[in-house]
């Protein structure tokens, strides 16, 4: 085997071709932490001959034994089909932009449901989804997200007994 | 048999009250929807709406997702035939006959044959469960600890090393899911695992988080890292009908379907995907227009279509007498048994008959339903696929918080929810399958019970695990499974050198 000297951008090519060694690693982390928190505890009893930490311990063998397989797999060129759909198009790059903004909108909500409610952080939530994944019409959006999560609160909370809180706005209303 | 037929006729008098007419109509609507509309299934509107049916009685709530499982189907066809995109993995093969036939511009027959199809197969299907599921319960009924951990162990290894296209993967998927099923208190000793000392995990990941997550939001995000810009082209189309020399020419193909799929549906081998494939390449083998095939067959769109409506009586039929899922959204049933603490099994006949002949007839009725819905209807629903995307995926992810929400009505569950959809993101972009996952979280809890109870019950002695002739086939197949890739490879290997 030859060592070669690789520049800082070829090798950054390397890991972006090779990014699913990614998933290995996580793997591997999880499957470490699975053994870890088994091998901590005790194991079985006479009622129980297996205990509850046989199984765990054996699906954390499995999850290192699986990173590796994984690793070997991805190093010998072999890669996970990425999945298609009728609203996917496999020929653009990830925009991981616009998925890091959906998270951020759903953490939003999150945070403004115990402070607002469900009417207004629903409509913060299908508002803010509708925008980051595209629509320009910021108008109109806003009325179908104030439309649809004022129905839904109504239908759920009142109709279907699903608890969900109005907030202070609807405890204007609703007194 | 006499005995079936009586309770099938209970059945049917419980399932004609106005209350659960109204659920089977609402199931059947939100089917087809959900099978017309992309990005959402069968699977993932059961899941969702698991939270809201805590409130009814669990019948009308069953034969609710049994009007939406059916209705996937019927829907998901029409979204194949006119976008050539199948709208769920079920109808990939209606777009491979179904697709031409409508370019050709003979998009109403097409609609047509598979509507017809999916209710000739779904009343076959049915008949299956009336005439075979009391019969595997009563056989089921004998089955101890270790058969049910060694059939467990076999769904495990099918859907993860047969089905998919590559084995470390799949199996890679199975463990995730096991492990987010380990989290929690362990049910018999009350130790915690995985908990981290998080309170809040104490109680486990609540199995609607985990689906909705992973089908719902983890859809969404992968959606959204690669939205597809450009318009795609809908086939327009007048009102389904067919000719006399089309029915001539569809109707043994819808009579065999149902044999295929039903046994296809039945067994853990991939559901539907399995069943319409069998069908395919059965229908393109028996017909007498065979260079017709990939140009718009109407055998090829009649077998497939109808295999997979009775290929989810199958399903149904193993997961009410064995509490086997077989598919994404039997798993999700099975967990909304769960929930509403039945127990799906051999004994479900026994202990549960209102509910499993109620459920049964409800078939019929949504079948029926569904018929009148898409056979005049069919391009009606097709106009769906006009709703802007952002919309689509903006409700999807709504819907998905009101039903984490609802579970706890603990905000923080939405952290957890995004948590595992990015989880479902990762596995989207890296081939890893869905299934497994899933499978692992709502059959691996119950998997690690069988077989501690087997060795209580054996006072520790594994070999109990391999102690009755049902368990020995059962691992026999196991084996034959994992080792005969292997020896296909090995053999290969020597030929070429």
């Amino acid at each position: 085997m030859t060592i070669t000297e690789e520049r800082p951008v070829e090798r950054a090519g390397w890991w972006r071709a090779h990014s699913e060694l990614g998933v290995s690693i996580v793997l591997g982390a999880v499957g470490v932490l699975v053994v870890v928190d088994t091998a901590l505890e005790s194991g079985g009893s006479v009622s129980d001959p297996l205990g509850p930490r046989a199984i765990a311990f054996v699906l954390g063998g499995a999850l290192l034994l699986l990173s590796a397989l994984l690793a070997v797999d991805v190093l010998r060129g072999g890669h996970g089909e990425a999945e298609a759909g009728e609203d996917v198009d496999l020929g653009t790059p990830a925009d991981l932009r616009t998925v890091g903004k959906l998270a951020g909108v759903l953490v939003a909500t999150a945070a403004l449901i115990p402070i607002l409610g469900w009417p207004i952080a629903g409509t913060v939530l299908f508002w803010g989804a509708a925008a980051t994944l595209g629509s320009r019409t910021p108008a109109r959006d806003v009325l179908i997200a104030a439309g649809v999560s004022l129905v839904t609160w109504i239908v759920f909370d009142g109709l279907l007994g699903v608890d969900l809180p109005g907030g202070p706005l609807m405890g204007v209303f609703g007194a | 048999m006499m005995e079936s037929l009586a309770n099938l006729m209970g059945g049917f008098a419980a399932a004609l009250t106005p209350g659960n007419l109204l659920f089977a109509a609402i199931g059947v609507l939100l089917g087809t929807a959900v099978g017309v509309l992309p990005g959402i299934g069968p699977a993932m509107a059961v899941a969702l709406l698991l939270p809201v049916t805590y409130a009814f009685d669990p019948t009308g709530a069953f034969i609710m997702f049994a009007g939406i499982y059916f209705g996937a189907m019927f829907g998901g066809s029409t979204t194949s035939i006119l976008l050539n995109t199948p709208g769920e993995s079920a109808s990939v093969m209606a777009a491979i006959e179904g697709n031409p036939m409508a370019r050709s511009g003979r998009g109403a027959q097409a609609l047509a044959t598979a509507a017809i199809g999916h209710f000739v197969g779904g009343v076959f299907g049915a008949i299956g469960i009336v005439l075979l599921a009391p019969l595997i319960a009563s056989v089921a009924v004998n089955i101890g600890a270790p058969d049910y951990f060694a059939i467990m162990v076999l769904a495990f290894v099918a859907v993860a090393g047969v089905l998919g296209a590559s084995r470390v993967r799949g199996f890679a998927s199975l463990a995730i899911g096991l492990t987010i099923g380990l989290v929690g208190l362990d049910p018999i000793s009350g130790q915690a695992r995985l908990t981290f000392g998080v309170p809040q995990l104490a109680d486990g990941i609540d199995v609607v988080i985990v689906a909705v997550g992973l089908f719902a939001v983890g859809e969404a995000l992968w959606v959204a890292a690669h939205l597809r810009r450009t318009h795609q082209e809908i086939i327009p189309v007048g009102r389904p009908w067919l000719s006399r020399a089309d029915v001539k020419r569809a109707w043994k193909p819808w009579v065999r379907g149902p044999f295929i799929g039903f046994t296809f549906g039945s067994i853990p081998a991939g559901g539907a995907e399995m069943s319409t494939f069998m069908a395919y390449v059965t229908e393109r083998r028996l017909s007498k227009h065979r260079d017709e095939f990939g140009k718009g067959a109407i055998e090829g769109l009649a077998g497939p279509e109808s295999a997979a409506s009775a290929s989810s009586a199958g399903t149904l039929s193993t997961m009410l007498t064995l509490g086997l899922p077989t598919t994404a959204i039997a798993a999700v049933m099975l967990a909304a048994f769960q929930q509403f603490g039945i127990q799906p099994g051999p004994l479900l006949f026994t202990n549960e008959p209102d509910l499993v002949w109620t459920l049964i007839a409800s078939l019929f009725i949504g079948l029926v339903l569904l018929l009148l819905l898409n056979l005049p209807l069919a391009p009606l629903w097709a106009k769906l696929l006009r709703i802007p995307r952002p919309y689509l995926y903006a409700g999807i992810l709504f819907f998905a918080c009101i039903g984490a929400y609802a579970v706890s009505g603990q905000a923080v569950d939405l952290l957890v929810l995004l948590v595992i959809g990015v989880v479902g993101f990762v596995m989207r972009r890296y081939g890893l399958p869905v299934l497994p996952a899933i499978i692992g979280v709502i059959l691996g809890p119950d998997a690690e019970l069988q077989l501690r109870r087997a060795l209580q019950i054996a006072d520790g002695d594994v070999t109990t695990l391999v102690s009755t002739p049902l368990a020995i086939t059962v691992y026999t197949i196991i084996a034959a499974l994992l080792l005969f890739p292997l020896i296909r490879k090995a053999s290969r290997t020597k030929v070429d050198a």
